[in-house]
């Protein structure tokens, strides 16, 4: 790791930064990427939608 | 399992090992997207056609019912398909590993044919004209949406089997480190596919109980709000692969690495973060959604995911030009750009493609997203003008553009007419940006989308558009015509060369000389050393100002409409 700063692929032992760990694990991504959607979009809008009262008849 | 051998063959191009079920995969994939591309365009030719009021092709009935057809034929059928050749693509082929489970892969295939023709019987049938949003309480048959449910369950197995790619390509050590940067795209494109899919799935069972008979009422705003995690996100899977494209596209025909593989990454994330909840501006008018909801989702969020577009509009053209100074084209601020291999039609496709996808779809993008300005065009023919912009010259663009990749290194055949496919983009591209700034003016002067007549002959209440709103859609009519001949150039070519096209196995097809595998960089990790993108500054600055300019153009018309002065 003399010649560059960028991260390659040598398998050295040293620690792998977080943020390349993240990206390199693509289930932790899929999990983050279904989970924020779901709860900011989804979850929040469907409860705004059910608090709406019924209109009387 | 089957030994190594007999099962994989080594691309001459890209010096790729390709496992050979996966390749067969992509071909089934790609033929079945172009052919429901092929329709689902000539339905928009018709729609486009009806549109022009001099024109006026179709009665009602048939406009609408060729409109639900079109919709779902390009935006579903083509694009998913191809997406899946995609995915098959940048996992088992650009990892040199074998497709896991092939059979579940045809499987997915056989249930996105079955559920696709379906919905397509169903729709030409014509009592199920519900468009391809469905919106209840619209009610079509329930074959519409069975068709739906099992074409998503289909596409759902395929990135399924995306996924498993990846576990196996990682046990089998083929590669080292890191994913290349278009896999990295491709796993961007296939996580949103999860959760579009599964939003897809959450919505239309219900809808189908419903118009079984099982389900008394769905709600229609209910509807709305899931649907569109569904109808959005989708095209965001399509930006994330067409995206992907461009890179590939750019490794493969002039050996550009990415300017940063950090920085491109990075950029990927924040769609994976950022870029579904943007799927609140399909909702922006609707009663009931509080304005934190609707604000928070399109505005602080959604600005987050276009700071990735924007990122990459930085970084690829960068990677261009910097191979470019590299091979000596170091004259100014723009010789790299004049002597691009613009009679190449993958790179003229892809270049186009980033091109309109920014200046036409982003732009108008953002402008949409924006809750204020939203209303000055909310359901006109801006909101078709837009996303033929992002959906037709960014995505479908940039597809057509890979397939002349494609067809030589995974058909293994040769383009059968050149001239024809050098010409191609280029009609294509004036086609849809016609379309695009034309559909977009129409709506910008108060035309609604989705209209059968608006001269209002047979009604009792008229109303007069301008003049100009005529022009609008004549012109448009006129794009679309250029736009279909510019499709029917690429399918024709694309079904000749790989029915009768000759073979190239063994020959190297590059067009540049002799550097040693140049193409290979697509599946590999790792930036150029020296970046040097002084001319991709300047255009990125053209970019913003017309951006910022066009912004407030529309805060000022917003201004003119308030009635208080
Ligand atoms: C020859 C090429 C094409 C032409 C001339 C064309 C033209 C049109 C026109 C005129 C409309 C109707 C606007 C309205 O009345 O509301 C429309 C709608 C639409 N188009 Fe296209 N289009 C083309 C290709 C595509 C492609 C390739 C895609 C997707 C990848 C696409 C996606 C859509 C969608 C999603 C709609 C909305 C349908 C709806 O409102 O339900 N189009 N198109
Ligand atoms: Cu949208």
């Amino acid at each position: 790791m003399a010649d560059s700063a960028e991260p390659t692929g040598t398998p050295t032992q040293e620690r792998v930064p977080f943020m390349q760990r993240l990206l390199d694990n693509p289930f932790l991504l899929l999990f983050i990427g279904v989970t924020i959607p779901t709860v900011l979009y989804l979850v929040w809008g469907i409860m705004e939608l059910v608090q709406i009262p019924v209109a009387p008849r | 399992m089957a030994t190594a051998a007999e099962t994989f063959r080594i691309c001459p191009t890209t010096g790729l090992k390709i496992h050979l079920s996966a390749q067969t995969l992509i071909k089934a994939n790609a033929v079945a997207a172009v052919v429901f591309l092929l329709f689902g365009g000539l339905l928009g030719l018709s729609v486009a056609l009806t549109r022009w009021p001099a024109v006026h092709i179709l009665p009602a009935n048939w406009f609408y019912l060729a409109l639900t057809a079109h919709g779902f034929n390009v935006l579903l059928c083509w694009i998913i398909f191809f997406e899946v050749a995609i995915l098959y693509f940048a996992s088992a082929v650009l990892l040199n590993s074998r497709l896991a489970a092939p059979r579940a892969a045809w499987v997915a295939f056989a249930l996105m044919v079955i559920g696709a023709v379906m919905t397509n019987v169903v729709v030409l049938q014509g009592d199920s004209s519900v468009m391809f949003t469905s919106y209840p309480p619209l009610r079509a048959q329930p074959g519409f949406y069975l068709g739906l449910i099992l074409f998503a369950v289909g596409a759902l197995t395929a990135v399924g089997c995306f996924f498993g790619t990846l576990v196996i390509a990682k046990e089998e050590k083929t590669y080292e480190g890191s994913v290349p940067l278009v896999t990295f795209g491709a796993i961007t494109a296939a996580i949103i596919a999860v959760f579009t899919l599964a939003s897809g799935a959450i919505i239309l069972i219900p809808t189908f109980l419903w118009s079984v008979g099982l389900v008394s009422n769905i709600d229609p705003l209910m509807y709305k709000l899931v649907w569109w995690a569904m109808g959005h996100s989708s095209q965001q899977i399509n930006v994330s692969a067409h995206v992907a494209v461009w890179y590939a596209i750019a490794a493969m025909t002039l050996g550009a690495k990415p300017i940063s593989e950090k920085v491109s990454r990075t950029a990927f994330l924040l769609y994976i973060l950022f870029l579904q909840l943007a799927s609140a501006h399909h909702l922006l008018v609707e009663p009931g959604l509080s304005s934190e909801w609707k604000v928070f989702n399109t505005s602080y969020a959604m600005y987050l995911a276009v700071l990735g577009s924007m990122i990459h509009g930085m970084t690829v053209p960068g990677a261009v030009e910097t191979a470019q100074r590299e091979r000596g084209y170091t004259k100014g601020l723009f010789e790299w750009l004049r002597k691009a291999p613009w009679g190449n039609p993958a790179f003229a496709g892809f270049f186009l493609s980033l091109v309109l996808f920014g200046f036409l779809g982003g732009i108008s993008g953002v402008v949409m997203g924006t809750e204020q300005i939203n209303l000055l065009m909310h359901n006109t023919l801006y909101a078709p003008g837009h996303f033929h912009a992002t959906v037709v010259a960014g995505t479908t663009l940039a597809f057509m553009a890979i397939t002349y990749l494609v067809v030589p290194l995974i058909f293994q055949k040769e383009i059968m007419f050149p001239r024809m496919a050098q010409w191609q983009p280029y009609i294509f591209a004036i086609g849809i940006a016609g379309i695009s700034v034309f559909m977009m003016g129409a709506g910008t002067l108060g035309v609604p989308r989705r209209h059968w007549d608006i001269t209002f002959s047979d009604a009792l209440l008229h109303y007069d558009y301008p003049p100009a709103a005529y022009l609008m859609l004549a012109l448009n009519g006129l794009s679309a015509i250029a736009a279909a001949l510019g499709g029917a150039m690429y399918i024709i070519n694309v079904v000749a060369s790989v029915s009768f096209g000759k073979s190239v196995k063994g020959a190297v097809r590059q067009a540049q000389p002799a550097t040693p595998l140049p193409a290979a960089v697509v599946g590999q990790y790792g930036s150029v050393a020296h970046v040097r993108i002084p001319g991709t500054v300047v255009l990125v600055t053209v970019f913003l100002v017309s951006f910022v300019l066009y912004y407030f153009v529309n805060w000022k018309y917003l201004s003119e409409v308030w009635p208080m002065r």
